[in-house]
């Protein structure tokens, strides 16, 4: 299953592939630029053969000081009609760039990838509505990140707003 | 015995019938009885306050038997569970909604000191957004541990009056806003 995939991506969007040293993983996968996401991904999509139509996980991992490039963006992709295989497509990303959003191949994909944007900080270009989507939304930095400290850097000013506003209120009633 | 001299002595049975107390203590000894809680049931404490208002510990014997589900008909707020920084303005605003007098009864390590949670996301105890009446510890506590902890707030209601409630919550909001003022903003 894997050969054939790989063969049929080496034939039609050889442009796109990366190669990078396999990672120990149980799932088959493959790397690619962020430029080719969306068209591999709705090609995998509409393939009579592969039919791999349900988007199982959409993820990142930070590398820091693993490897050189930072980020990887994974996309974990399923088939229910040709015996539930998976691929997994790995688009290695530095920090500050972004990735193509595929919300208009994977409609599912729009949560999590606000959910990417909002731990890891990876910008999705052309996403509907980007923004966070666990975190408030005054929040500063990307706690998924390894070089976020694990208390914050100091998180009242998360609920400054929220006093702000009592105490004006007790002013007035004082009044 | 004259009426004056029987103020003075509140408490003494007249016969079998009649006690002696002034209008105060009257109500707020009917108000211990009926403190009508509202759980705000963020996590596993949730579920020991389910066993406690449960018959085997059976919170009705406290008078505290009819969980509000709306913050508007409760007494105290038992906030159960862990409080996010993205849940505490929905924390703060229901406990605005509830209707005064109003107690808060922070149960558990996570409510009363955000517990192990000593990460970015979570609250550093509850008394950072609300002045807190019982801090019950535990994790979770034990029903009977939340039993003592409404009878603590009984003997609390039953001593306390109205305005000395307000001083009360005035001057623990006045503490909350000057101790939380931002030391690291970005």
């Amino acid at each position: 299953m894997i050969e054939s995939i790989l063969e049929f991506l080496k034939l039609n969007y050889s442009h796109f592939l990366i190669e990078e040293e396999q990672r120990n993983s149980n799932i088959p996968h493959v790397f690619l630029k962020p430029e080719g996401i969306v068209p591999v991904l709705e090609a995998l999509k509409t393939h009579e053969k592969y039919s791999l139509s349900y988007l199982n996980d959409l993820t990142a991992v930070d590398w820091l000081g693993k490897r050189k490039i930072r980020f990887e963006v994974l996309y974990l992709l399923r088939s229910p009609k040709n015996k539930h295989s998976q691929i997994q497509i790995r688009v290695p990303i530095d920090e500050g760039d972004s990735v193509p959003s595929i919300v208009s191949v994977f409609k599912g994909a729009n949560w999590p990838e606000r959910e990417v944007y909002d731990l890891f900080g990876i910008p999705f270009i052309n996403h509907p509505n980007l923004e966070r989507i666990v975190l408030p939304d005054n929040f500063v930095g990307y706690p998924l990140r390894k070089d976020y400290p694990l208390e914050g850097p100091g998180q009242d000013y998360l609920i400054q707003d929220l006093l702000q506003i009592h105490i004006q209120d007790d002013i007035s009633k004082e009044d | 015995m004259g009426l004056k001299d029987l103020m003075n002595k509140p408490g003494e049975m007249l016969g079998d019938m009649a006690q002696v107390a002034n209008l105060d203590s009257v109500i707020q000894w009917g108000k211990s009885y009926s403190l009508w809680p509202y759980p705000f049931a963020t996590a596993c404490c949730g579920i020991e306050y389910m066993s406690t208002s449960c018959s085997d510990y059976d919170i009705a014997r406290f008078g505290a038997e009819r969980p509000s589900f709306s913050p508007r008909q409760a007494d105290m707020i038992l906030v159960l569970g862990t409080i996010t920084y993205k849940m505490a303005p929905v924390l703060r605003e229901i406990y605005d909604q509830l209707a005064e007098p109003k107690y808060v009864i922070s149960v558990g390590a996570c409510a009363s000191s955000g517990g192990m949670f000593h990460t970015y996301g979570v609250l550093q105890g509850i008394d950072r957004i609300l002045p807190v009446d019982v801090y019950v510890p535990g994790c979770p506590p034990r029903p009977e541990a939340l039993l003592d902890a409404v009878i603590k707030l009984q003997e609390k209601v039953k001593s306390q009056g109205l305005e000395g409630r307000r001083q009360e919550v005035m001057r623990k909001i006045q503490e909350i806003n000057e101790r939380n003022r931002p030391l690291v903003v970005r």
